[in-house]
């Protein structure tokens, strides 16, 4: 498949800003933020831009941006309706959120079940979208149970590091937050290695033969294809190009997304207020470039039934 | 609404069936296609570098040509490719606009172009490659069963039939409904067999494809080594060279 820049941005970027979202929501509940109003609305409001930037990157997907709006009519059949719904529902209680934690104060009972709201509504959106590549099934690389856990997981910890980041920031040691994240990066990292080691090996969607019921015969090969040049089919669902560098791409997917994040979480633990306003953003940062790199993946590697009648296997 | 319209029993399912034994592989219907869905109601069916290198564009119908099995059995077989209006259309439900939809009255399935946003998820869900996105329009084309054909009154009668099936020269593609079980092309696929593709897929095309027939093995009569009758002299020659 063929991995767009908007739609990569879009599962990358929400899903920090979300999983951030969750985590604010969840570790106010539990007292384990820093109390100050000023920290409370500048993290929410991160986290609502990062999943802005993925959303406005969706966006530029379309061949018709004007109209996107009619995309959350359907949410009672298709889920790409129920993650734009979810998208908007999410910044209601999410702003509620900031604006309770500024006039109520952190701890009171209004602030923390709009945070908890915000946080189950975000995570919803990260699971509604999960559910549009798990539900395609002519591409058995999204098509698969793990790709939902997966997402989820990549999501908290990518929002982990950003909470760490801000956290830091505000000039507070982010100590449960950093730990948090280095543990759901351990947990992302084996649902990830689960997903790569399952799609390497899981049978085809279809074969050439069920594709053109030709299989009675004997084997099925390609003679002639429709056409000389290129075509949308080709270029959206038979994606090839880098993907003999899947090997090397996932090494670096492992380094940047997993190992070089988790390293400086920890680093930024022991380095103190100072050195930690430096270093944990620059683990968020290096962690989302090396999701995406993983997210690029998901796409390159994924391939689509309608390629079998050009004679490709999937 | 991109919920699917409940089966209703004995509902319409217009739709083709393409034998697969008779199509020559001229690439008529993908032409005649082409030209009637670039010249009808809609906006023409874009065409990239047309007079150019890399030519390239829309097109709602694709022959392609497979080779099966190997040695006296094999077949060369030319197969078209065009939405199979599935009964349970996985291009749909996961529409989040509702501009994909699937008529209840006889099972077409259509693209508002007025409504797509051109998010293209619908040709990802579709296993089969019949959607095809129009860059220069901004939304997605498909196979309409030549909608504005079948029920145009302006038409004479006997042309009442999508253009791919009109034009076939080897009468390989056939019209009709096949939720009839009476209908000519529901017997011609109890007939012939017809099949479904990739049904593991669950899509359940409505579109069926009539297979390749059983040719019988031509029997080459065993050579004797002293044919009996002929000219005296050919079978003196015969016998010397078998020595």
């Amino acid at each position: 498949m063929n991995p767009a820049f908007s739609v990569i941005l879009l599962t990358v970027a929400s899903g920090a800003g979300y999983g951030m979202l969750a985590w604010l929501g969840v570790l106010n509940a539990l007292r384990l933020l820093p109390a100050s109003p000023w920290f409370g609305i500048g993290a929410v409001l991160v986290s609502l831009a990062l999943s802005a930037v993925g959303l406005f990157a969706s966006t530029l997907h379309l061949g018709h941006p004007e109209r996107a709006w009619r995309a959350v009519s359907q949410w009672r059949s298709s889920w790409l309706s129920r993650e734009g719904v979810m998208a908007l529902l999410t910044n209601l209680p999410a702003l509620g959120f900031a604006a309770a934690w500024l006039f109520a104060g952190r701890a009171a009972g209004v602030t923390v079940v709009l945070g908890l709201v915000a946080a189950a509504c975000g995570l919803a959106t990260v699971a509604c979208q999960a559910m549009i590549y798990a539900t395609l099934r002519p591409i058995r690389q999204w098509c698969n149970p793990l790709v939902l856990p997966n997402l989820l997981l990549l999501a908290l910890f990518s929002g982990a590091t950003w909470l760490a980041a801000a956290v830091a920031v505000g000039g507070y040691t982010p100590r449960i937050v950093a730990e948090l994240g280095v543990a759901f990066g351990i947990a992302a990292l084996l649902a990830k290695l689960a997903y790569w080691r399952r799609i390497d090996s899981a049978p085809p969607a279809a074969t050439m033969e069920s594709a053109t019921g030709l299989g009675s015969i004997g084997s099925v090969r390609s003679l002639e294809a429709p056409h000389t040049e290129e075509n949308y089919l080709l270029r959206e669902m038979g994606y090839a190009i880098a993907r003999k560098h899947a090997v090397r791409l996932r090494q670096i997917a492992l380094a940047l997304g997993f190992a070089v994040p988790a390293v400086l979480l920890l680093a930024g633990l022991v380095a103190g207020v100072t050195l930690g306003r430096i270093v944990l953003p620059i683990a968020a940062v290096i962690g989302l470039l090396g999701i995406y790199v993983e997210r690029w993946l998901f796409f390159a590697q994924a391939t689509h039934t309608v390629t079998l009648y050009y004679g490709r296997n999937v | 609404m991109t919920s699917i319209p409940a089966p209703a029993p004995g509902a319409k399912k217009l739709g083709l069936v393409i034998d697969l034994d008779t199509c020559v592989g001229c690439h008529a219907c993908a032409v005649n296609c082409k030209e009637w869905n670039t010249s009808g109601h809609a906006a023409p069916l874009t065409d990239f570098n047309a007079y150019q290198d890399h030519p390239e564009g829309v097109w709602l119908n694709r022959v392609h040509t497979y080779e099966a099995g190997i040695g006296p059995d094999s077949r060369t077989v030319h197969f078209p490719r065009s939405c199979l209006h599935c009964e349970d259309p996985p291009c749909v439900t996961v529409c989040p606009t509702g501009a994909s939809y699937k008529r209840a009255e006889d099972g077409i399935v259509l693209v508002n172009a007025d409504i797509c946003i051109g998010c293209k998820l619908c040709s990802w869900a579709c296993p089969y490659g019949a959607r095809e996105f129009d860059e220069d329009q901004g939304v997605m084309r498909k196979c309409t069963l030549c909608i504005d054909r079948i029920y145009n009154t302006n038409l004479p009668e006997q042309e009442r039939q999508p253009a791919c099936v009109n034009s076939c020269p080897a009468r390989a593609r056939h019209f009709g409904d096949l939720g009839d079980p009476d209908s000519a092309v529901s017997r011609l696929v109890a007939e012939r067999g017809g099949f479904d593709l990739m049904p593991e897929q669950g899509t359940k095309p409505v579109n069926k494809y009539l297979p390749p027939r059983r040719r019988p093995t031509p029997t080459v009569p065993a050579e004797t080594a002293h044919p009996a009758g002929g000219n005296s002299v050919l079978r003196w020659i015969d016998r010397v060279l078998s020595r």
